[in-house]
Parts: C-alpha cells; structure tokens; sequence
C-alpha cells in the first residue's frame, strides 16, 4: 500500500517538473504577457527594486567576491592560510576603490560549476575567478568587465614523447579539467582535425596534473598560464613542454551580476586604473611622488585636479590612490605572483604586456 | 551491578603458545593454506605500506597544521577557538567521571592527541610555545573535568543539559558578535578544516533530530495530508544521493529564492546535510515507535492521557532510548559524509587538502600524503565513535531484548 | 430549581467545544499543513519563474536535442562523440551509473560474503584480518578512500610502456586494465542460441532429475549431468559450426595505448575497487549478523547428520541466514548505487558528473537537476519494489 502511494507522489513530483520546465521553456506568449504587466507598473516598482550592489556593498561593509582557492598565481593560499592570487588582488582593489580598505573583501571560494548560478543569483558582487568571457556566457551569467588576462588554451607534452604538433597527438589519451571551455575546446580542435583522442576528465585541476605526471595521460591541455604554473612545480620540469600551438583564446575578465550597469561601470573602471598607471609609470613605490607629478594624466587619475567619470559612479575622488596603494598597478600585481621573482611561477608576459610594448593590454582614456 | 554468569566461573584454560597456534591456525589442511595466504597477503601490505611511508612527502600536511585544523580562520581570533576546545574537553572529562566507559575512548582520545600536539618535535611541525601549554592545560582539564564529574556536583541529567547548551556556545564563539570589538563577527567562509567537518556533523545531528521526530510521527499519522508529505519527503530525500542534495543546497536553492533573500553558503549546505540526516533519522525513530508495545498506549489511555501527551511522554521516549545506537550510527555516516561539501566547494579537510595541493604545484604528486591523512584524522574519530556506540549499547541494554 | 440547576451542565451539553473536537482538531491540522506545503511550492516556484524572467536562467528542456560538444571518456552500448546532444551525453551518463553499480553489486556481494565468513572463521589470522579490514574501511569517508586507491594505488601503477602483463592476455598500468577479449563472427549469433538452449536443458535436466532423486531416493547426479550439458554442447557446437564462433581480440600497444580487447580504465576500475571494498566491509557485517542469528542448535543438527563444515555452511546456514540478511543487503546495494555518484572526484563519467558538466556547458542548472534527482529516485523505485516482492515471498514462506 504504502509504496503504491509513495509511486503516485513521485508521479506527482514528475508532473511537476515538467509543468515547471513547460513553464520556463516553450510557451513563449505567456512570457511576453507577464512582461506587458510589469511594465504597466514599472514607474513604482522598477526604482524600489533597482538592484544597487554598490549601496550593498557599503552597507555590508565589504565586496563579496567569487573566487578560487586552488590555483597557483591566480587564486590561491599562502603558508597563513590568507588568499592571494592575481584574481584575488583585482578583488583587493575593487575594495579598495569602493571601501577604501583592501582588506574588506569575503573570498567565497567557487567550483566551476557554481560559477554561472552565484552569479545570476547575485551571491556574489564580482566574479574574479579565472573566468573566460564568452557570449553565452555574457548572455547567460552577467556581464563581464574589462580582460585582465589573455591566455589561450595549449597542451604540454613529455619532452621524450617528440611531439611537437596537434596532428601527432592523434589516438592519445588527453588529461582535461571539467565544466571548462578547455573540455569542448579541445574537442572541437580535435574533431576539426579528424583526429582521435581519449579524455580523462577531473573535477579539479590538481588531480589532473598528477595523473599527466604520473603518466596516465599522453598530454594534457589548459590555458597557457595554468600550464606553465604546473611545469614549474613538476619534479623535473624540463622533461615536460608546452607545445608551440593555441587553440583557443581565453579572454580571462572578472564579471558581475547583470541588472546594475553602474557597479559593472565601477569594477570595468578599476581595471582602466590599473592599466593607465601602468602605462603612466606610477605605482605602488612611486604613488607618494606621483601626487605631485606635473603630469595632467597622473593628476587626474589620482584625484588631485579634475575628473573622469568618479563622481557620477559614486566613487571618492581619489579612489585610484586607494586602489594602487593597496594593490599596486596592472604590472606590479602580474609581477608579483607571475613575475621573475613572482610568488607563483614566472610567466613572460607575452599578450598581457601593455600595447605600448607590443602586447593586448589597453584601456581607454581616463577623461 | 555486576551479575556472575556462567562464563565467569568456566576455569580459563591456558595454551601454551604453540598449542594456540596449532589450534587458532593449523588446526586442518585448509587453515594451514589461508594462514599461509594471509600471512602472505600482510607481507605484501606491510612492506608496500613502509616503503611508502619511508619515501613519502609529508611536507604538503606538517607545513599547514592550522588550516587543516580551523581553515582559514584569522589567527588573532583563534582564542575563542581553543575556549571551545577547552569547554568540550571539560565536558568530556566531567563526562567520563560520571559516564565511565561510554565516552573514555574520548576523553584517551582527547589526551593523546593533545600530548601529541604539545609534546611533537619542532622539526616534525613547528608548534610555539602557548601553543604547547594550551594542550598542556587542555589535558589538565580533562582530568578536572573528571573528578567534577564524578563528585555529587556530576549528575547524568546536568551533564545532559551541560552538553546540550554547549553547542549553542562553541558556535557563538566561534561566529562572535556584530558590532563587537572583543569578538567580531568571523565570516563563514573563514571557517574551514576539520572544524568545519565536525560542526557540521554535530548541527546537522541536532538539527535533524526535531525534524526528523516529526516526519516520524507525520508519517505515522492518520492525517492524510500530513503523512503523504511525510512518506514522500522521506523517500524522496532517501532516495537520492546526499551530493544531489548537497548540490541542490548549494546551486538550486538559491536559484528558487527571492532576489533579495541570501542564505549563507556554510547555512545552504548544512540545511542539505539536516534534510538528508532528518529523513533518516525518521525512519530510525519510526523504528522505535513501532517498536513500543501497544500495551503502552493502551495504559496510557488508561490514565486518561489524550493522544498528544501519550506521544510526548509515554512513547517517544521509550522510543527514542531504543534508537539511540541507531542515532550514533547515523552519526558516524554524517561526519563521514560531511567531506562531501568539498564537491560544492567549502573547504572542510579535505578541501583544505585539495587547495594546497592546487595552490603548490611542487606537491602535486604528494596527494597520497595528504588523503592518507585524512583518511587516519576521521578514522580516529569514526573508530572511538563505534567503539563508544557498542559500549552505549551495552549501557542501555538495548539488543537484549 | 435549584437542583435543576445543579444538572444543567449534564442536560445542555453540547458535545465537545469546537477546539477539542478531535475531528475538528484533524482537519484543521490537515488544512493547515495542506496550506504550507502548497505555500512553499508556490513560493518555489513563483521565484524561479521570477528568476527565469529577470536573470536570464532556462527552465526548459528544449537544449537535450542540442549538440553537447565536450567529450566523455568512456561510454557503454552508446558510441559517443562530443557531436552528439546532450540528452545522449546524459543517456551515457546513466549507462555508466548503471554498469559500475551492477557490477559493483556482484563484486560487493562476493566480498561480504567471504569477507563475513572469514570473520567467523576458527582460523585466528583470517578472523582477525577480516576484522581488521571491516573496521578499517567502515571507518574512513568513501570519498577519501577512493581518492586513496585513485592516487595511492593505480597512479603508482607502471607506465603503459612498461605495463604488468600476464601473457599477452592481460596488461595492467596507470591507465587501466587491458584484457583480452571476444571478436564476433558469423557464427557468434547460432552459437549463442545454443549457449542458452543448453542452458535451459540443464535447467530442465536438473529440476527433472532432482524430483526423481528426491521421489526414489537413488541418486542420479543431477548437478554433475546438468553441468555436461551446459558445458558439453557449447564445446560441440564451437566445433561443429562452420566459422569459429568467437575470436581472440588482444590488447596491442599501439603509438600511445593499448588497442583492441576490452579496457577497463583507471577510472572505472579505481570507483569499481573503491565501491566494492567499502560496501563489501558492510555486507560483511550484515552476512555475519544474518550467521549468528542462525541458532546454534542448527549447526549442531547439521554436524549430527554427518554434513562437512562447507555443506552445512551451504545447506543449513546460509539459506536461512539469507532471510534476515536479504533487506539490509538490498539497502546496501541502493547505497552503492547512490555512492556511485561520487565518481565525479575521480573522473568516471557517471550520471552526476555529466550532469554537471552538462550544467555548466549547456547552463541549464534546474532541468538538469531535476533529470538527476528524477532517475535516482527511479532507480531506488527499482530496489525498493524488489525489496518489496522480496519481502513478501517471505511472508508468504513464513505462514
């Protein structure tokens, strides 16, 4: 008795799901008549529900920060247990700009999977998260900044293997991280090639070096800047190569929720500061000199005489002194995980120097 | 107490070591083969598992004591960490005074692992000096905590309401007040390692036990809308995977929230882990209501006791005493569940372990270590649990009827 | 008057007031509760439709027919490719839930049962290691344990190039196990008839013979005759037929990996281990309980008839200790489907971990869930009806 009745609930449980899915997926009228009543009453409602993650922000007392905690150079914990990483200093310094203290952050640590939901749940104020922007992504998750990173997505081979091109990895076993753009990257490479491979796929990154290290896999494949922070740590790692080949661009831009134009306005702005003092020489070493500068460009940037734009986003005229004392500018926070003496490993710069020295890093005017 | 049974007075027959052998392990053709085979089998182990502990790393778990214990909890607060160390020692020391057997394995387990932590070479993990002398004091509080328990002060009832009212305390300290210059809010996202593990299992416990008496008696209803609700939350929850429901705490529930309503991360998975205990923790409890002789229910009708209070205090009682062992066990599952919760990503010990070897490239082939010893840390805990579990059962005498 | 008085309370009465009726009391429980488990489902599910609207989130299930494009790493019955769509990808999900867990269940049972024996064995060193296993593994999370027999015993297994072989039949090194296998021919389908034609007269064979044994009392070796047929017409008809039947298909190390006969990856076989070994030590636990609770006198009756140590074990033991172990057995079998989830942490393609990966690729959080939570709960509909037929045989046996 008992189990027929138990059948008749998840019979019922299932005509639900479905009534739900048939609800959210096909019936596109019903939509679009829920969407003529809201808008009769967007006068009231749409300023009281104007989301305000700055205003939140404030009152909080911190920027809430999606973040990973198991990726050497970008997100990581140092000996105390603190987090540190090139993606966790960019958070710092949205902190910084907002609140003034770059201390004022909560690293809420994200698997992959979690990533897209803490945002359209709104979790999270921004997603720094060794994220790749991609437009579904951008029409799925939020909206995206400013690239802080460009990486592409290659693959390292044992330098005894004598690999050298994709073609030749033909039948090989393929060590991948999952729920990633590197999983369908690398079989869209090698379908478009016609060739043949057998993927491992990990949750977690860590357990995919090991087994490549160990041997359980002919090559394995990630973004660039992943792979050459694990070579460094193998125990030998000149008998490992990453191979001369991209196969993806992985523009790697930190994201906010969608629904606030002036918060993504404030972290895509925190990026343009990091990159002009770049560009305009000043720093965390210099930034005491730098106030006194002569130069219009860096008087501006620092607050010291007129504006560009601060004001209207709500954010303290010299914001950027908050930022680059906290955090440094876009050269220093790379040097100091990925740099010769980085923390991390070192990583040459290639497409993340400034496009004054042959690389992609640009940010516009601040005007 | 103690009854002579007939085993008492059988005369104790002493082997001599060779008739033991010749008894326990040669006695026919076949024993003589297994005995060979498993001695074999332990060889193998044996030197495998030495050679592996001769070349291991164990660099990844002695350079980071604290973030397996507490995560990353900041270190000027972790006072009020060793405070709720100290009350839980205590505790168990006033425990073991009054309790005896049901929780010295414990009480052995907290003074050895805090001589451990006190006595360990420098070389072996770098411990400082207050450090040493808070395990130093912990181990004296034990022994306090023993002789309290069993001088007239130890009765089992306040011991009850002590432990009881411990829970909500440890958590305070640990969480700490807004507003508060002394003891500041600590973020949950802070919390982590095995404290995470054990909290989690010790709430989700507590949590699911109110709940979980409900379903029991809901499903035992004759109100059919209620008992439907009841039967189908239980079996649905049992039904599926815990990292099904964990996955739906973490990822689904909020997606079904109001824009505006945040539930905290550490709160998500430990609403997950409360709704999977509650829905077993039903069925243990509706074990033991079933359990109760229908004789009881008519005395209670007898004496004029209406439906409601015969439940209260004439049957869940009775039934809840039946199932206690149950409930240890279930126990014992939920803090071995708890490592779930690195898959939606909190970083309890095993996270812990993930992200240092994530975090360091150079041991990305000492993982082994790592789960080695995490896998020892629960099996310390699991093993005086079960142990502590037979005795309870013994205490209550429940698998003698 | 004033003694009419004194009865009014008796005269007037009007039953129990409204707030004590027990039926009154009943329906507004029910109502009540009917109301707040309606009122959360639309609170549920008024949100997520909210949510759908405002965030951007996809509620339907329109995306299965899409392409999936991430690959998978190994698949049963379904030859998958990433260009295949994502309700295939979530079929071979199942597949592959499905087979670690039925062979896991196999595996599982073999263990507690030698396992639960050996506890009870006179051999002290076999009891005693029986025991020490059974404490060892019950003790420690599954999840630890399976990351330790990932890290700690295959990834120290030699590298392919230099594989443990047992002949050139099986290979075994980091990435799985490699074991000859069968090629199919012509003949394979004739012969297989005949494989199971034998196998039915055997069947026939052996209840025939038995009766007529049990009817006379002479013996005319049922189990012996129906073994030569299941195994002497197959052998016949593997030389009779014109093609022979099945091919040997080997494992040959090609450029990166052995190719041909059938792999089992590390993967698989490290959750499979890791499945088997864990449920094993609690099946174990509930064969020696199901043992005890045989009564002694029992095994002594068995002793008195001249049955050998095996026989009565066979005979007398195990067919009624079958009855108080058969429910715990199949709940522990629901666990080890359900624990089989946990592949995700080592990288086997189970149903959970497609499904992530599907959420994540095709952004589909809640359809997505709802298919997992949807098959699980059909899969232990599955166990618990077998339960159910189970325990009701038994009722019937009992009366």
């Amino acid at each position: 008795m008992k189990r027929t009745r138990f059948f008749i609930l998840i019979a019922t449980f299932l005509v639900l799901a479905f009534i739900l899915a048939a609800c959210g997926g096909e019936e596109e009228p019903e939509t679009i008549e829920v969407e003529v009543t809201r808008i009769v009453e967007v006068p009231v409602e749409a300023e009281a529900e104007m989301l305000d993650i700055q205003q939140n922000v404030i009152d909080r007392g911190r920027v809430v920060c999606g973040s990973r905690t198991d990726l050497a150079g970008f997100g990581y914990l140092d000996d105390a247990g603190r987090n540190i990483g090139f993606d966790i200093d960019f958070c710092r310094a949205v902190a910084a700009a907002v609140l003034g203290d770059p201390e004022a952050v909560e690293f809420v640590p994200l698997t992959a999977a979690e990533r897209g939901p803490a945002l359209q749940t709104g979790e999270i104020d921004v997603l720094s998260r060794n994220v790749t922007w991609t437009s579904s992504r951008e029409a799925q998750w939020g909206n995206f900044t400013n690239v802080m990173f460009y990486d592409g997505q290659g693959f390292m081979v044992p330098v005894a293997s004598g690999i050298t091109t994709l073609e030749e990895l033909d039948g090989a076993t393929v060590c991948v991280t999952s729920g990633t753009t590197t999983e369908t990257n690398l079989a869209d490479a090698f379908r478009q090639r016609g060739l043949d491979f057998t993927p491992v796929v990990f949750e977690d990154t860590a357990t995919v070096y090991s087994t490549y290290e160990s041997g359980g896999c002919d090559a394995t494949t990630s973004d660039k800047s992943q792979l050459a922070s694990i070579q460094s740590g193998f125990a030998d790692p000149d008998a490992h190569m990453v191979l001369d080949i991209t196969i993806s661009e992985e523009p790697l831009t930190p994201a906010t929720p969608s629904g606030d134009d002036n918060w993504n306005d404030i972290v895509t702005l925190v990026s343009y500061v990091l990159i002009n003092a770049e560009q305009l020489g000043v720093g965390q070493g210099n930034l005491d000199e730098m106030l006194n500068s002569d130069d219009i460009k860096i008087r501006r940037m620092l607050g010291v005489e007129g504006e560009f734009g601060q004001a209207d986003l709500g954010l303290d005229a010299d914001f950027a002194v908050d930022v680059l004392r906290a955090v440094g500018n876009y050269g220093e926070m790379y040097d100091r995980y990925l740099g010769p003496n980085g923390l991390a490993f070192t990583l040459p710069r290639g497409p993340n120097e400034l496009w004054t020295k042959g690389g992609l890093i640009y940010a516009p005017p601040l005007k | 107490m103690e009854s002579i049974t007939p085993e008492v007075l059988r005369p104790i027959r002493t082997l001599g070591p060779i008739a033991w052998l010749r008894r326990n392990l040669f006695n026919n053709w076949y024993n003589v083969v297994l005995t060979f085979i498993v001695l074999g089998v332990i060889y193998k182990v044996l030197i495998g598992l030495i050679n592996f502990l001769l070349q291991a790393n164990w660099d990844p778990v002695t350079t980071r004591p604290v973030l397996y214990l507490v995560g990353q909890y900041p270190a000027e607060e972790l006072w009020r960490i060793g405070l709720a160390v100290f009350i839980i020692s205590f505790l168990f020391g006033i425990s073991w005074g009054n309790w005896g057997d049901l929780v010295q394995t414990f009480a052995y387990l907290i003074i050895a692992g805090s001589a451990a932590a006190a006595f360990i070479p420098s070389t072996i993990i770098s411990v400082s000096w207050p450090v040493r002398i808070f395990f130093l004091v912990n181990i004296t509080l034990v022994f306090v905590g023993r002789a309290v328990g069993r001088s007239r002060f130890g009765k089992p009832r306040t011991i009850l309401i002590l432990w009881l009212i411990s829970l909500p305390i440890v958590i305070i300290l640990i969480y700490g007040f807004a507003q508060s210059e002394f003891m500041p809010v600590v973020l949950t996202t802070l919390w982590g390692g095995l404290m995470v593990n054990l909290l989690l299992a010790a709430i989700g416990i507590a949590a699911s036990f109110p709940v979980g008496v409900i379903l029991a008696l809901g499903r035992r209803s004759s109100l059919p809308v209620l008992r439907w609700f009841c039967i189908g939350f239980i079996e649905i929850v049992r039904g599926v995977p815990l990292i099904t429901i964990l996955f739906m705490a973490s990822i689904i529930l909020p997606l079904f929230l109001p824009g505006d309503i945040r539930i905290d991360r550490l709160i998500r998975a430990l609403i997950g882990i409360t709704m999977f205990s509650a829905a077993y923790m039903a069925e243990n409890i509706r074990g033991g209501l079933q359990a109760i002789p229908l004789g009881q229910y008519d005395a209670a009708k007898a004496i004029g006791l209406n439906s409601t209070l015969t439940t209260l205090l004439i049957i869940l009682p009775q039934a809840i005493r039946l199932v206690i062992p149950a409930i240890v066990g279930q126990f014992i599952a939920l803090f071995k569940d708890t490592t779930l919760v690195l898959i939606v990503g909190l970083l309890e010990i095993l996270g812990v372990g993930k992200a240092i070897l994530g975090g360091n490239p150079q041991w990305v082939t000492s993982q082994t270590e790592v789960y080695l010893f995490v896998a020892a840390a629960f099996w310390v805990f699991t093993f005086s649990l079960s142990r502590s579990s037979r005795h309870l059962e013994k205490a209550l005498g429940v698998g003698e009827r | 008057m004033k003694q009419r008085e004194g009865r009014i309370p008796i005269l007037t009465y009007q039953g129990i007031p409204l707030w004590r009726d027990d039926r009154v009391i009943k329906g507004v429980v029910q109502v009540v509760s009917a109301i707040i488990v309606v009122g959360f489902l639309y609170f549920f599910i008024s949100n997520i439709l909210t949510a759908a609207e405002n965030r951007g989130l996809a509620l339907g299930f329109d995306f299965l027919s899409e392409a999936a494009g991430f690959p998978i790493g190994e698949s049963v019955f379904i030859q998958y490719d990433p260009s295949m769509s994502f309700g295939q990808a979530f079929a071979v999900g199942l597949l592959n839930t499905l087979k670690v867990s039925l062979i896991g269940v196999v595996f599982a049972t073999l263990v507690g049962i030698i396992v639960g024996v050996a506890r009870l064995s006179t051999n002290w060193l076999l009891r005693s290691i029986a025991g020490v296993y059974i404490e060892i593994v019950r003790n420690v999370p599954l999840l630890v344990l399976l990351f330790f027999i990932f890290f700690g015993v295959f990834q120290q297994l030699p590298d392919v190039q230099n594989s443990f072989a047992i002949g050139d039949l099986i290979f075994l090194n980091q990435r799985g196990v490699y074991m000859a296998w069968y090629l199919t021919t012509g003949s394979t389908v004739t012969w297989a008839i005949i494989l199971a034609a034998a196998f039915i007269l055997a069947m026939i064979a052996f209840v025939i013979l038995g009766s007529y044994q049990v009817r006379t009392g002479r013996s005319t070796y049922p189990g012996w005759i129906a073994l030569g047929i299941l195994i002497g017409l197959p052998i016949i008809g593997w030389f009779i037929l014109p093609e022979q039947p099945l091919n040997l298909d080997l494992p040959v190390l090609g450029k990166f990996n052995f190719v041909g006969g059938l792999t089992l990856t590390t993967q698989f076989t490290a959750l499979l281990i890791g499945l088997i070994f864990y449920t094993g030590a609690f099946i174990a636990e509930i064969v020696r309980a199901g043992i005890q609770a045989v009564s002694k006198g029992q095994v002594e009756a068995a002793k008195s008839i001249g049955l050998k140590p095996m026989q009565s074990l066979r005979l007398v033991i195990f067919p009624q200790a079958l009855r108080v172990v058969i429910p715990p057995l199949i709940s522990q079998y629901l666990n080890l489907t359900k624990n089989s989830s946990l592949a995700i942490a080592i990288g086997y393609p189970d149903m959970f971990a497609v499904g992530r990966i599907m959420i994540n690729q095709a952004g589909r959080a809640v359809p997505v869930f709802i298919m997992i939570m949807v098959t699980y709960l059909l899969l232990s509909l599955t166990y618990s009806v077998i339960l159910n037929l189970y325990n009701r045989r038994i009722a019937f046996v009992e009366r």
